[in-house]
Formats: structure tokens, sequence, C-alpha cells
């Protein structure tokens, strides 16, 4: 039996039938052509899929998309709608931050809910907040790298 | 070479906007519309087993179900260098996961559903799980028609046996020099099978419209090689099969040559003209496409009482699975490059490719590379322990150096190997005091060398073609897949070098056969070399025009002409100045006023210019590869005497790039090339009980994470120039993680006196060694 949802992704409103089952990274995809969020194991293992919903960093492909229901969701195409990047974007390109780019949106986003919540991390809470990302290329190193940079800006441009 | 603008700077990626912002599209992301459908697979439950009868009515019945594809339509045959392998299975299945059946659905679970109703008898046959086992006259055959395939002239297939390449070297005389020989040491050493992980999945899209013209978008390494392949396997002309890649979401080999392409275009053809996409799950990734091949290799090294090595005999006995078609190679390059990067007179080397019903092996990163230097690099550092000679300076003294006779009889070019050695002992404090390690934990240290040349047929050209805008701009079309090396951002550094332009205005594009110029295929680190090539011909190509169209303008000598910051100048008289703007379309007019030019194009082809055949006998040949990327690393690590848990503290590496045309991705492919290495090293193996995979999920196939991560990490690299290299250009992509492995467990060694030969270094392994060491301290 389909259920129609209402959800708000990326400052957008959109209504959407989906069947009982089915995920919010599907949804995503496959109904509003939002493809940053990736496939990587559609079992909650690799954190490519990884959006914001309601403040957290979520892996999509382990919400159901009736549970995103009135959510609030953002996904990295957000954080450059004005045309400037984000301190987090700027901070991955100059770092080395990004290889293939496969597993950066959802990075991205695991960052971001970090800063967004703590934005003075130590480099261990950095860690834990990308441990259940799964990056092949880069050796991590340059990742934590640009979330201690963007942190420091964003700290700066807020101050 | 000095005097370069952006060939040596640490320009930005030119691809990283598009991946930050999510811009960036992936196979999987591309749109087909409502009508397109969803394949899978129905795959082999047995490592080997006859097909006995195949019963697919009840699956076409189901509603929803378009197409269904079985090895009895489709057998023809396919490989890249060895034609084993088909595209469904035929008359027998060889590994558990191999493809028996297809189906096209309009859902995917309408497709999997389907798969479950398709009935297949099978009956089992004697598998072959061991490689050496594989050589036994007693062992199954698992390819009778072995003798009757087709396969390159550098392939040496055994036929009757399961041995479906074999490659010898013969050189000098190691029996008679192991007699000379000082100290002598014999061992074996095992390394499991791994998957590459990329965190994209295999996916491909196949589309066969209704007058037989065939597009493939799909997640490859390889556009033109899956052209080539998938069109001779189905009689199609080339010109009606398209391969589109867009972006990859990483690779490390198991997207190069064909793999699911082979399934899907049938179920297209049947299903025409509907697109039918084919995905692979994560479970599915980790034994359905290629894996990395398993190896036992036997390694006995001597060397004379100065330190120096006089011979070497080893012995490669590859697990390469149940189809080799692109394994054979890996054999021969682990033949060619049987000795390590050392000066060794005196070689007997056999490496041997033996089919077995495991998953199918293919290229990973490294190609053989990271397996055979597992063990030379191990008893190297045995041979030093046993007679105190430091592994530093003993690698030093016995590296190739350019003259030195390699192991296939050729000369050595000039390499920085020695200087690699030296400077990444020299960043780890190789010769300062060890920290003073915590209470129960143990500090050590290890190094280890490596080389590799670009394993590729002779024939492994490039093309380049460069176009110009109005605004002077420049599209550049090549076909090396960016797959996360950077290799977009390095090839438009080339062009914009030589072009005297702005890199940021060179758009490089992602493939599409029928627009793309040709290109072997993204694998052996061979684009920055090969491709680079070919652009920078591109580049000169066009310049040569520009130049001339300007020449003729002011009348003057082309030679007397530059082109700075996008502007034609002339060298003696500064009044002379064109934008490229315009001119690069609409021309220029001449001195008589007349309009000449029209669209600057530019064109480069590349193919090695020298490669050789090697004897069939003896392995000996002028020149077996196109070059060596030469390098080492040196890793100092704490390890727990209860635990055996080992914390990576340290890792310095060097590798010798020819020219560095983008440092800092030099830096992030070897800090890239770390982690891989420490993952390969640590944690990962594929487990194989009886051919059925035992922890094909991410959950259970334990990868290094961020937390495994080095506190300090060193990577730096020297320039001896590659003669025939753009700018002096050879590849470092694989290298870097060929001698993390051995270092690591060199450096376990060095803390703990244990030897662990079997790869990965797990704690379980160390602890079992103590163990066994302090029982045989106790009876002495
Ligand atoms: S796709 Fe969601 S965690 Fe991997
Ligand atoms: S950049 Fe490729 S997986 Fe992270």
């Amino acid at each position: 039996m389909k259920h129609t949802i209402t959800l708000n992704v990326n400052g957008q409103k959109y209504t959407v039938d989906v069947e009982p089952q089915e995920k919010l990274l599907d949804v995503l995809r496959d109904k509003l052509d939002i493809t940053s969020p990736k496939k990587g194991c559609e079992m909650g293992e690799c954190g490519a899929c990884t959006v914001i919903m309601n403040g957290k960093a979520v892996n999509s492909c382990l919400v159901l998309a009736v549970e995103s229901q009135d959510a609030v969701i953002t996904t990295v195409e957000a954080l450059h709608a004005d045309g400037k990047l984000h301190p987090l974007q700027q901070a991955f390109i100059d770092a080395g931050a990004v290889q293939c780019g496969f597993c950066t949106p959802g990075m991205i986003m695991s960052a971001k809910a970090l800063l967004d919540t703590n934005p003075t991390p130590t480099e261990m809470e950095i860690k834990e907040a990308i441990a259940g990302n799964f990056c092949r290329c880069t050796g991590y190193k340059p990742i934590v790298d640009a979330i201690q940079s963007a942190a420091a800006v964003m700290k700066k441009e807020g101050a | 070479m000095s005097g370069t603008k952006v060939v040596g700077a640490s320009v930005t990626r030119t691809d990283a906007l598009e991946k930050v912002t999510g811009a960036a599209k992936y196979t999987d992301d591309v749109k087909f519309g409502p009508g397109m459908l969803y394949a899978k697979l129905l795959r082999s439950p047995h490592p080997h087993a006859k097909i006995v009868k195949i019963d697919t009515s009840k699956a076409e019945a189901l509603p929803g179900v378009r197409a269904v594809a079985t090895g009895q339509e489709f057998n023809s045959y396919i490989g890249l260098y060895l034609l084993d392998r088909t595209l469904y299975a035929f008359d027998k299945v060889r590994y558990v996961g191999e493809p028996v059946a297809g189906v096209a659905a309009d859902t995917e679970d309408i497709a999997e559903e389907a798969c479950k109703l398709i009935e297949v008898e099978y009956e089992e046959l004697p598998a072959v799980f061991d490689p050496e086992y594989a050589l036994d006259p007693q062992a199954p055959i698992i390819h009778e028609k072995l003798g009757e395939y087709e396969y390159a002239p550098f392939i040496f297939p055994q036929a009757g046996t399961n041995i479906s390449n074999y490659f010898k070297v013969r050189k000098g005389d190691p029996e008679n020099a192991f007699k000379e020989c000082a100290c002598v040491i014999e061992e074996e050493f095992y390394v499991p099978h791994l998957q590459h992980t990329p965190l994209e999945p295999h996916v491909a899209v196949a589309k066969y419209d209704h007058s037989g013209f065939c597009t493939l978008w799909t997640s490859s390494q390889s556009p033109f090689a899956q052209r080539n392949l998938l069109a001779k396997a189905l009689k199609m002309p080339y010109n009606k099969l398209r391969v589109i890649v867009p972006y990859l979401g990483g690779g490390f080999g198991c997207k190069a040559g064909v793999s699911i392409e082979a399934c899907v275009i049938p179920l297209a053809m049947k299903a025409s003209p509907r697109p039918v996409k084919l995905r692979m799950t994560r479970e599915e990734e980790f034994f359905c496409t290629f894996v990395r091949q398993g190896l036992k290799a036997k390694v006995k090294i001597g060397v004379n009482d100065e330190g120096k090595i006089l011979a070497m005999e080893n012995t490669y006995y590859w697990d390469a699975g149940a189809y080799t078609e692109y394994g054979v190679n890996i054999t021969r390059a682990s033949g060619y490059s049987s000795t390590g990067p050392y000066n060794v007179p005196n070689v007997k080397a056999d490496a041997y490719c033996c089919y077995t019903n495991h998953p199918v092996g293919g290229p990973m990163r490294g190609f053989g590379m990271p397996e055979i230097h597992w063990a030379i690099e191990q008893v190297i550092d045995i041979i030093c322990r046993k007679t105190g000679m430091d592994p530093v300076a003993f690698r030093a003294k016995n590296a190739l150096q350019g003259g030195d006779i390699t192991v296939t009889g050729g000369v050595m070019h000039d390499t920085g190997l020695q200087k690699c050695i030296l400077k990444a002992a020299e960043d780890l404090g190789w010769d300062k005091p060890k920290h003073e390690a915590k209470p129960g934990k143990r500090v050590g240290r290890g190094i280890a060398a490596m080389w590799k040349a670009p394993a590729m047929p002779p024939d492994a050209s490039s093309g380049a073609i460069l176009k110009f805008n109005e605004d002077a701009t420049v599209n550049l079309l090549v076909s090396g897949m960016e797959l996360g090396q950077g290799t977009h951002t390095v090839m438009a550094q080339i062009a914009a070098e030589v072009l005297g332009i702005a890199y940021e205005t060179v758009r490089v594009h992602t493939p599409d056969t029928d627009y793309s110029p040709y290109e072997w295929q993204t694998v052996a680190s061979r684009l920055t070399w090969s491709m680079g090539n070919a652009v920078k011909m591109a580049a000169e190509d066009a310049r040569t025009q520009i130049l001339k169209l300007a020449s003729d303008h002011w009348d003057c000598a082309p030679d007397n002409l530059d082109i700075i910051d996008g502007y034609v100048i002339h060298k003696g008289d500064p009044s002379k100045t064109q934008s490229l703007k315009h001119m690069v379309i609409y021309g220029l007019t001449n001195k008589d006023g007349l309009l000449k030019g029209g669209p600057i194009i530019g064109r480069g082809n590349f193919i090695p210019p020298d490669v050789s055949a090697l004897d069939k006998e003896t392995g000996q040949g002028p020149k077996s590869v196109v070059h060596f990327t030469t390098g080492a690393q040196a890793v100092e690590i704490e390890v727990d005497e209860e635990t055996g848990v080992i914390d990576i503290k340290k890792v310095a590496s060097c590798y010798d790039v020819g020219k560095a045309i983008n440092p800092m991705n030099v830096v992030c492919q070897t800090i890239g090339g770390i982690y891989m290495g420490l993952s390969t090293g640590l944690f990962e193996q594929l487990q194989l009980r009886k051919g059925n995979p035992a922890n094909n999920s991410l959950a259970d196939y334990i990868t290094a994470t961020v937390m495994d991560m080095p506190e300090e990490i060193f990577p730096s690299f020297v320039e001896v120039p590659q003669v025939d290299g753009p700018f002096g250009a050879r590849g470092v992509g694989e290298h870097t993680m060929v001698p993390t492995a051995p270092a690591l467990a060199n450096a376990v060694y060095d803390a703990l006196g244990v030897r662990i030969k079997s790869m990965p270094v797990t704690a379980e392994k160390i602890l079992c060694e103590l163990k066994v060491q302090r029982l045989e301290s106790q009876t002495v």
C-alpha cells in the first residue's frame, strides 16, 4: 500500500508517494533526482548515503521513507546553493581530501553534522564523527585535516 | 626540468568542485526514464559442476519479466589476454557466484523472484582450491579446452593442465652461484585473496535499439577495452557499440577489462529497446567481479660475505581463480619483476598461473607486486638479521642502478631507487634511537623497497584530441578514466604548459567511445606517461598551428613567437601581441589580406616505442617493459605484547616519479597507497571456504579505518627524469602500496622477533607466534 509523505529537502517541500519498505535514499535519488547521496552498500555500513535529517547525520539507506514524514533533510547540494562554497567544501578541496569523490558528499554531511553541534571538535571527535564513513582512496588523513581547518575557518567567520 | 609554469605546481584538482558540490555524475546517477528494466543474475552455488539442464520457462512466465538470458544462447568466449571465459556459464560452472542466467524485469524484486524460478540441474565435480595442488597430475582439470583457447603471443598456456600461463626466467648460473654464497635463505609465503572494495559497486546499463545499435553506460576503467572485447564476442561492428563512462567511484583494478557488462548486454538485446540496469550489491561485489589473486611464493636468496646478492630462485604459484583471461598477465609481470628491484646476476624464476575453483582473479593496484614483494622483502630482512647487515644499507647496496642488467637481461634506465631507500630511512629516523615504549609494548622498525613496471601489451596506446573554443578555453578529449588518481588535472596541466594558457581553462572530459579518442585502459599507472605523451603531442600540434597563423599574420618566423598567458607574443617586438580568443576559431588575416586558419584542433597519439618480446625459455630480451617506477617505505610501529595489536606510529616513503607534474597529487596518492598497504597488510582477506565467500560484507571484511592510520606520515619523492615521459614523468599510482605490508612485517619482527609469513599481519597471528617463541625458549 502506498503512502503519501511530505518532506523538506534542501529547503524545498516535496510530496511523494512511497512504498512501505522504500528507503529514503531511493526516494532522494530516484524520485527527487538528488543524487549526491550514493549507494555504496545499502546496509548502513559505508556512509556514502549520509544526509542530515533533523540535525543528525543518518545513513539514508537505513531510513524508511515513511519515517521521513515532515523531516527536514539536507544534502550536500544545499551547501552550495547560494553559489558560495561552504567552508567544509573549500577545505576538502584545499586539503586534497577528494579523490574519486564517491565518499565526499556523505563525508561532508557527517562533518557538517559534527560542526553544527560541536564547532571546536578535537581530532578524536572528528575521527569518531566520520568513523562510519568509508573512504578507499584518500587514507582519511587529508579528510581529518580538512575538517579541522574548516572548523577553524568557521570559528573565525562566526567570531 | 626547470622553467615550467604549471607543470610541477600543486594546483587544485579540476574535478574537485564537481565532487564537493554533488554535481559529479557517476553511472548510477544517470537517469534512463520509466522504461528502464532491472537485471539480476542467477549465480552458481557450486565451485565446480557440470550444467546438466537449465529450465527458464517459469521465470519467463512471471509477469513483469522482459528477458531471460543464459549460456545456451550467449556462450561466446571473451577475455583480454586469453579467451577462456564465456558471457554466461555454458557447459560448466567453475566458481561459486558464476553467472548462470540473467533476468531483466520491471523491478528489481521481480527480477530477483524470477531468478529463483529458474531451475538448474548440476552435476557436481571435484574442485581445486590450492594453486600448488592445481599442478598435481591428480587434480581435476578445470578447463578441458585450454589448448583450444585464443591467447596473446606473450602468454604460454600449458594444454591439458591447470596452468594457463607459465613464465620462466633463466639467467646466469644460480645453482653454482648459491654454492658461493655465505648465506642462503629460503622461505615460503602466502598472500590471501582480497577484494578491491571501491566505494562505488559495479553498475552497468545497456540499451540495444531496434536498429541494432548498442549503448553501454558502465563504471569501467576501460571503455575501449570494453568495446573491443564485447564487440568481438557479440560480433558487432565496433561503431555500433558505444561505451560511455562517467566519473568512477574508485576502481583499483576491479573495474578494468570486462566483468558484469558481459551479462547485461545480452539482456538488453533480448529486451530491446528498453535500457537494462545491472548493479552489484555489495555482497556480490566481493566475489562476483574481480578479486585479487592469492599467491603462494617460495623465495630463495643467496648473498656473499660482502652482502652482495648473488642468486635468487623464486617460484610463484598464483591462485588465479576460475578464469584467468586477465590474470595470466599478472603471472607474467611477477616473472619479469621476480627479483624485486635488485641487481641479481643469477636467477631462476618460475611463475605459474594456476586455475582454481576460486573467484576470478584480476588486476588490483600493484598487479602482483605487493604480493611478490611481500615475500622478497621479508627474505632480505631475514638475511640482514642473520648476517647482521643493516637492512637499509643492504638494500641501497644491492639496489638496481642505471646501466645495471635487470632480471630479464635488459639495461636498467636511470633510477633514484637508492636515494629513495635512504630518504625513507632518514625521514623515519632509522639511525636515531627508538622512542621508549610504554610498558607492555615494543617498538619496531621495518623497511621495504619496490619496483613496478606498467604491465601491458606492447601496443597499449593512447590518443588525445584538443579543441579550442571561441573564448580560448579548451576541451581536451581523452579516454583515460578519472577514478580518483587525479589524471584529469595532470592532463590539463600538461596541455596548459605547452599552450601557455591557464590550466583552469582546459576542461578534460570523461569518455564516450563515439567521440573520444582511443585509450587502451586506465591501469598499470600508465596514464601520466602514455596519455600524458599523447596530450603533450596534441597540445604541441595545436601550438604549432597557432604559431603558424600568427607568424603568417605578422610575416615573421614562428621561432620568434611564444604563447604566454593566452597571448601570442613576439619575443623581439613587444608591440606585437595577439589574444588567442577568437583567432583559435576564426583565424587571422595574413599579409596578403587573406583569412587563414579555422578551428584549432590538436591531435596526439602515442604507442610505447621500443618494448621487445622475451624468450619463452629464458625470459630474456633487450627490453621487457617501458620503465620501472621504484621506491621504498619505512614503518615504525608499537606492538602490544599481550594483545598483539599493532599501533602504526610513523610511515616514511619515497618514490622516483621522474617528474611530479602535480606534487600534491603525488602526496595524495602516497597517503592513499599507505592506507591501502596498511589495510591489506593488517586486516584484509577475502575468506573462501571451499570456494564460498565467508565475509562478503563491509561489516565482515575488515579494512583499516581512520583510527588505524599512522600518527605521522612523511611522503616524499625524487625526480630522476624518464627520458621518454612527458616532462620526464612516470606513473606512481599503484606503487605507493607495494612495500607497505612487508615493511610492516619486518617492523613486527624488529619489535618482537616473530616472523609473519602469511598476510595479513593480524594480532591473532602475532600472539600465536609469540606463544611458539615462548615455548621454544622454555624448551631450550
Ligand atoms: S549505502 Fe547507506 S551506509 Fe552504505
Ligand atoms: S575519495 Fe574515493 S572513496 Fe573517498
